[in-house]
């Protein structure tokens, strides 16, 4: 017994998301939330809009978190997140750090303009965004976020989305905010040390998570973290930190970049694609890859 | 302290001397300078406040929200089509039950593009959960910021102080400034039962199930309820410290009146100015200026109403297909209460056009003309 290994825990144990909360199977956001917890600690306020999360903490009146939760308007994670940040500090409180996490939907479409406006005045806010790319919580409608070739609801297998995503990080990157980072939830130990540089720093930072979902993208519970990973290798959803909308710093190199195939497999929403819709994908990853290597190198 | 102030101005004294801890705002003519004074009196120290300048009117509701929710003071004002883009967020502050207070110029819808005053922008929050107090003195405006967050505060409801755009925003007069620490002494800083915090973490305004959505609303509305007496009694409170009494309805020569004149905002005081014209050429009327329009002063209105033979409401706002609004809520109040007797709605004054003694002469005409009214709305001053 003496020569046993001990298991080395690389995040803290402290749980700060409860268990008996209402996520899906296999839920990437539910990850996403508990690891970057770990990192922000217990002094810390959320600031959730319409999204899987709202539901996810449970109906009123319990709630698995333990931190608080203020449940904002769809478009207004940002603006309600600086108005808690201003109301704690006007009653002494500088320390908590206030969070506003949201969804894809939240992000890239409905709360857009109120993240730009927080962004533009450096407000002293850590911004997540979730990224399950489509409105999950009201059935997996598409947005701005769902990538090229994907199936919803309201993008049928003949009418799939037929534009890319949306380049939300570079979005973000020019209004010049102290830093943003991607992360997937496939790699625990980045999203934690990412959240907990984050927390260190003042005004704007905005931290952007994939989080698989099953139910939406008709991939099996237990393929949520593979996916996480594969999505990082494949380079559709690299992982790297930008400081100041300048310096790009690529925080995870693929020694083997993987085409994109094996990916899409592993998902329902991707089912109906035809090899020559997959070769325009793939360009386009290749295409997007090249820039952001680009974008390192001239750091 | 005695100032000569624009209404506007009137506003952003009272958010100073409230100690106001939070302003998230967003320019709109005619309220630009209520949060033009107040960026200057956060960046002079003159008040202790954070001042977000916010993207919109709905980012500045939202921001008023959460630093309402986080145990701060907080204040915005807006206008029109600001009002109306915070719509949604209007009936977040009440159902959340945040007493934020909120200076809203009257000013007409667009289109056309207007910035004339009339009462349809916040009469279209009605049914949001707002207390509404319609001011008709930049004296007023001042006083009532005050007894708004008392109010607001004690019951967690949001107010909203109203002015007319122009005849009351823009228009100076002589404001007698209370002193700081007489205002203290009235409003005790806000501490708030729960707040948002770390060091009591709870989840605020999260999914409801039926089970208990219908009891958040019930309570709404039973603290609702105790408004208008506490409007009363804080009213009377604020007389005693600074000699002037602020109440739901200001009355004036109602109780012998055969006919009385019910008006809100500044048409009031021009209906005070004809109504003792009409007196000295022998027609007893008289003036209900109904000032707390949510919650709805019904004992107030039936008992300032009961000698009068007929009564005149004057509304400078319209429910399309309906009537006039405050000709419905009076009608609605007095039913009932009243015998039968009847109540003639005029319109005026929409988009900014004058509402004059004149207006006024010519509503107690058709009224003295009439047994009953001819139709549902008396329009005045309107080129048909």
């Amino acid at each position: 017994m003496s020569k046993a290994k001990k298991m080395k825990l690389t995040l803290p144990t402290e749980e700060l998301v409860g268990p008996g909360n209402l996520a899906c199977q296999g839920c990437g956001a539910n990850l996403a939330l508990r690891y970057v917890l770990k990192a922000l600690g217990q002094k810390t306020v959320l600031c959730i809009p319409a999204c899987c999360w709202a539901v996810i903490d449970g109906p009123f009146p319990h709630s698995c978190m333990g931190v608080p939760i203020y449940h904002c308007a769809f478009e207004t994670a940002a603006s309600t997140a600086t108005g808690v940040k201003a109301g704690l500090q006007m009653t002494g409180d500088n320390e908590t750090t206030v969070v506003a996490w949201a969804g894809d939907g939240g992000t890239f479409d409905i709360g857009l303009q109120a993240l730009s406006g927080a962004a533009e005045r450096n407000d002293d806010i850590i911004y997540v965004c979730y990224d399950n790319e489509a409105y999950m919580n009201t059935g997996i409608q598409r947005s701005s976020a769902t990538p090229l070739g994907a199936w919803t609801t309201t993008t049928p297998v003949k009418f799939f989305k037929d534009e890319p995503k949306k380049d939300i990080d570079a979005i973000i990157a020019a209004h010049r905010i102290p830093y943003q980072a991607t992360a997937s939830i496939a790699y625990p130990e980045d999203v934690y040390k990412k959240a907990r540089k984050a927390k260190d720093i003042k005004g704007t930072r905005f931290l952007h998570i994939y989080a698989p979902c099953p139910t939406g993208w008709k991939s099996r519970p237990e393929d949520t973290v593979k996916l996480g990973r594969m999505v990082v290798q494949n380079c559709i959803f690299p992982l790297f930190e930008v400081e100041h909308g300048e310096k790009y710093t690529l925080t995870m190199k693929p020694s083997n970049k993987k085409p994109i195939d094996d990916y899409l497999k592993l998902q329902g929403r991707f089912r109906h694609l035809q090899p020559e819709t997959i070769k325009v994908m793939q360009e386009a990853v290749d295409h997007e890859w090249a820039r952001l290597l680009k974008n390192c190198e001239n750091r | 302290m005695k100032k000569v102030l624009m209404g506007n101005h009137a506003l952003s004294y009272g958010a100073m001397l409230a100690r106001t801890q939070v302003i998230a705002a967003y320019p709109i003519t005619p309220q630009t300078q209520v949060v033009e004074l107040l960026s200057e009196m956060c960046a002079d120290g003159t008040l202790d406040a954070k001042f977000i300048k916010v993207e919109s009117e709905h980012s500045a509701m939202a921001a008023c929200i959460g630093a309402s929710a986080a145990g701060a003071r907080t204040f915005t004002a807006t206008s029109s089509q600001g009002l109306a883009l915070m719509h949604e967020m209007l009936h977040w502050a009440s159902g959340g039950r945040l007493p934020v207070v909120m200076g809203n110029v009257n000013r007409a819808m667009a289109p056309g593009w207007t910035i004339w005053s009339d009462q349809n922008d916040s009469l279209s929050q009605r049914d949001t959960g707002w207390m509404q107090y319609y001011c008709a003195s930049n004296q007023e405006v001042l006083d009532t910021v005050l007894q708004a967050f008392k109010v607001s505060e004690a019951l967690s409801i949001p107010s909203m102080v109203i002015l007319d755009a122009f005849s009351l925003s823009h228009t100076y007069e002589v404001v007698d400034i209370p002193e700081a620490e007489k205002v203290d002494a009235y409003l005790p800083p806000f501490r708030p039962p729960y707040r948002v915090t770390p060091s009591d973490p709870r989840a605020f305004g999260g999914l409801t199930a039926p089970e208990h959505y219908f009891e958040l609303r019930y309570k709404l509305q039973k603290d609702m309820e105790k408004a208008p007496a506490l409007i009363e009694a804080t009213g009377k409170e604020y007389e005693k410290i600074f000699g002037r009494r602020l109440g739901l309805v200001d009355a004036y020569l109602c109780d012998d009146a055969e006919i009385v004149l019910v008006t809100s905002g500044t048409a009031g005081y021009t209906a005070r100015v004809a109504v003792d014209a009409m007196r000295e050429a022998g027609t007893k009327v008289g003036n209900l200026r109904i000032k707390v329009f949510r919650p709805f002063p019904f004992e107030e209105v039936r008992r300032h109403t009961r000698a009068a033979k007929k009564i005149a409401v004057v509304d400078r706002n319209i429910s399309y297909g309906h009537h006039g609004i405050f000709s419905q809520e009076l009608k609605s109040a007095l039913y009932g209460h009243a015998d039968g007797k009847p109540v003639f709605g005029f319109i005026a004054g929409l988009g900014g056009r004058d509402i004059t003694p004149g207006s006024f002469q010519e509503v107690v005409d058709q009224t003295i003309a009439h047994e009953r009214p001819e139709a549902e709305i008396g329009w005045i001053g309107v080129k048909k």
